[in-house]
């Protein structure tokens, strides 16, 4: 992908690696295939908050290929086991942020504290040094001092923020970014929006109104409408990728705080019944804590030895 | 979104005879199903093991019963244990000497600085005089939003410059609540992760500098398996002395409440319902115990029925429901009182069971369609309310043409209402009622 950095994905994965999955890697270096690796193995996925559905359905196809291509070896399973994870994750329009346009729209959405704002400052960076123009649109007017949040962020990595007074209508703020964004000759608009959680009609209608809005204004924008989900979720995730992208076409996710213990397993499952693509992560609190989202680096990761 | 674990159990023991006792073999079917529905509510695995373990105790050997069926019996048991962990709410300890000092920690973005807020309003209003304090100095503009929250309530935020060390700042909010007569002191800490070593032992000092007769963790509804270990985490450095959950207006069935109670022990003392400042409850464990089932909410849903419902209506159409003269009218009438609960989809999250039909069909499409059957029921006259059958083919293409809807549609009203009819005149008969009184009632 793009200037993707191997050794930052090990490094806010290692803990992760260090516990559920990391156990995995144990479990499945040694020996032969066993009932008791199964049900281990089952166990640790269901406690990466793969849920239990997903588990027991990725157990059981990869002990059906197990069996028909007469594998018998442990190390042999985990093989297996990787690709029909990384098989959940791949094959996915890739993501139109690096197509050449005059103004590239990406908005971002997400439930109440998921991590919207701090990514947004953290992709702004990340387009900025691949020399990218970013202006950011400051659409959270309801939660308190979200509009000063941003404007930190702002300042930090060097990208104009647009901003109205608390309480001001979003898609006036959608509206004007992205008209400051024509007028400068700025490449890119990421707008930033209040978190809503995705069982509340009004508020949804709400992200739909800005979707037009910017239509309206860039010739197919949003081409990219982020849902930010915390990878501390666990199967509540699933939930909000359903109803965000049923209200407004979500076409990516990131994932953030995966430099917790949290093992983001939810990806698997969203990729399973919604085939909705992750395009970062999160790991960390900082502007370069931002991690384009590789399936295989991914898993390998996972897996890998400590 | 997810089936409620009562179905679930129903088509378990669809095969089951009702009479002698729960065989060691009907319970383990059962379990699988009370094992699946607490993983997808997100309890802890581990957690999990256990609690199944009490059940299967409790369960094998159980006498069947006639007027209970033995799926409703197994999640009685079920919503009893639950209980039984959630364990009761407690108040806040504002015991001892004042100041009382609250302190609030937790993950990043769980929710603290808005539940301070919260907190401070909940405690102003029974004449308590509260102070905030600002100590997260490292996320952007965390401060500013404190000072926001306290200005819209009218509440004093204590800050200090962004250089200070938090221990510092909570210190110092302690001398200025003395001196300024503010007899609860409320500490907005920074959202850390619970292995960040640095961080744990910030909030060890200002624990030590402040000695908080409450230490709350707040935690998000939505938390996944790590809520054990993140709640683990936190206890061991700064002894919790309670929980408050947020974002419970949503969908998550909140599994996270039984994991951290498991864990620390200690007791859920509010819940986060809302961005709102004034969206916070006292902790009702029957109510999240349903939840976590999958049973709605309907405790919330009768009090609010309570609340908006005009009673007199809802006797006099509940007496002719059951006498059999229920009609058209009384039909728009309970519309009516419907609507007044509120936008359907919320309503409907509330019912047990219900989560189902919103997979479905979309509750816009079911407003719609209660628009509609009203705008058919008002373009009736009160005879054909009162007695629908004189409802001929010119009639039915009369009100049609009023309400704006079809003649099919007002024919399917019609027999959807003489379905209901059959249904409540079988009511009547006191062993049905009975029945479908044990349905609602059997989880008191
Ligand atoms: N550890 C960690 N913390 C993160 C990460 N991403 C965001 N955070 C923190 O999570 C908290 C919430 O982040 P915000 O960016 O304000 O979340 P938001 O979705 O904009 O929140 P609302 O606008 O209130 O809905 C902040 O304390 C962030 O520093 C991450 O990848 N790792
Ligand atoms: N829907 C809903 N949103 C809530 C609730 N409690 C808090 N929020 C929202 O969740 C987001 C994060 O809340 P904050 O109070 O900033 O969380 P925090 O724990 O202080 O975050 P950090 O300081 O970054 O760790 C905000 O958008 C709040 O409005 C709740 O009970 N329901
Ligand atoms: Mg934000
Ligand atoms: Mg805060």
């Amino acid at each position: 992908m793009f200037g993707f950095n191997r050794n930052k994905i090990k490094e806010g994965l290692t803990r992760t690696r260090n516990s559920v999955f990391g156990q995995i890697t144990t479990l499945m270096g040694g020996g032969d295939i066993d009932d008791e690796m199964w049900e281990d193995l089952e166990a640790l996925l269901i406690q990466a908050d793969v849920g239990a559905e997903t588990s027991m359905e990725l157990i059981e196809t990869v002990r059906e290929r197990v069996q028909r291509e007469g594998i018998y070896r442990a190390v042999d399973a985990q093989r297996v086991l990787k690709e029909e994870m990384q098989n959940l994750l791949d094959g996915y329009a890739p993501s139109k942020i690096d197509e050449h346009r005059l103004v590239t729209v990406i908005l971002v959405v997400g439930v109440n504290g998921s991590g919207k704002t701090t990514t947004i400052a953290k992709l702004a960076n990340y387009y900025q040094k691949q020399g990218r123009r970013v202006i950011l649109g400051a659409g959270d007017t309801f939660r308190a001092a979200a509009i000063d949040q941003l404007k930190i962020w702002g300042e930090r990595v060097g990208s104009t923020v647009i901003a109205h007074q608390e309480n001001a209508d979003p898609g006036a703020v959608v509206f004007d970014s992205l008209k400051s964004a024509l007028a400068r000759k700025a490449d890119m608009v990421i707008i930033d929006t209040a978190g809503r959680l995705h069982t509340k009609f009004n508020l949804m209608k709400e992200v739909e109104k800005l979707k037009s809005i910017a239509r309206k204004q860039v010739h197919g924008a949003p081409h990219e409408t982020l849902l930010v989900l915390d990878g501390t979720t666990g199967q509540n995730a699933l939930s909000q990728a359903k109803h965000f992208k049923k209200a407004v076409e979500i076409t990516g996710v990131v994932v953030t705080k995966l430099d917790g213990t949290a093992k983001g397993g939810v990806v698997l499952a969203i990729g399973k019944t919604l085939e909705v693509p992750v395009r970062f992560i999160g790991v960390g609190e900082g502007v370069d804590d931002l991690i384009p989202f590789d399936s295989k680096a991914f898993v390998d990761g996972l897996f890998e030895e400590v | 979104m997810f089936e409620s674990l009562q179905d679930k159990l129903q088509g378990v023991f669809e095969q089951l005879n009702r009479r002698g006792r729960l065989s060691e073999a009907d319970v383990k079917l059962a379990l699988r199903e009370v094992r699946m529905a607490l993983l997808e509510a997100d309890v802890n695995f581990k957690v999990v093991k256990e609690f199944v373990g009490r059940i299967r105790e409790r369960a094998i050997g159980i006498e069947l019963s006639k007027n209970i069926t033995p799926g409703q019996q197994v999640v009685k048991i079920v919503h009893e244990e639950l209980l039984e962990t959630l364990g009761d709410s407690a108040p806040l300890d504002l015991g001892g000497k004042s100041p009382h000092v609250i302190m609030l920690v937790g993950l990043q973005g769980s929710g603290k600085t808005t539940t301070a807020a919260k907190l401070a309003l909940h405690l102003r209003k029974s004449k308590h005089s509260p102070l905030l304090v600002a100590a997260d100095t490292r996320r952007p503009a965390a401060i500013e939003q404190l000072k926001v929250l306290g200005r819209q309530l009218d509440i004093p935020v204590y800050s200090e410059d962004s250089s200070v060390p938090p221990p510092d700042i909570c210190a110092n909010a302690i001398k200025v609540a003395k001196a300024g007569a503010n007899n609860i002191v409320i500490l907005d800490t920074a959202g850390r992760l619970q292995i960040d070593e640095a961080l744990m032992d910030e909030l060890v000092q200002i624990k030590q500098r402040t000695s908080p007769k409450e230490v709350l963790l707040v935690a998000d509804s939505m938390t996944g398996q790590e809520a054990v270990r993140v709640a683990e985490g936190f206890d061991e450095k700064v002894d919790l002395t309670g929980l408050i959950l947020t974002k419970i207006d949503g969908d998550a069935r909140g599994g996270a409440a039984i994991s951290i109670r498991s864990v620390t022990g200690v007791p859920i003392k509010f819940l986060g319902t809302g961005e709102k400042l004034n969206e916070i409850e006292v902790f009702h464990p029957d109510r999240l115990a349903s939840r976590i089932l999958g049973m709605g909410d309907v405790l919330t849903l009768i009090e609010r029925a309570e609340e908006v419902i005009d009673e007199e209506v809802a006797e006099r159409s509940a007496k002719k429901l059951l006498e059999g003269n229920f009609n058209l009218e009384d039909f728009l009438e309970q519309l009516q009182q419907i609507k007044k609960l509120g936008p359907l989809n919320k309503v409907i999250d509330m019912l047990p069971g219900m989560g189902d039909i919103t997979k479905t069909i979309s509750t816009d499409d079911m407003e719609d369609r209660l628009k509609r059957t009203q705008a058919i029921i008002n373009s009736m006259t009160l005879t054909e309310r009162r007695n629908p059958k004189i409802l001929n083919s010119s009639r039915k293409k009369r009100v049609a043409k009023g309400s704006g809807t079809t003649v099919q549609e007002i024919n399917q009203l019609i027999s959807q209402f003489r379905q209901m009819q059959k249904m409540m005149k079988k009511l009547r008969n006191p062993r049905a009622r009975q029945n479908l009184m044990n349905m609602f009632g059997g989880f008191r």
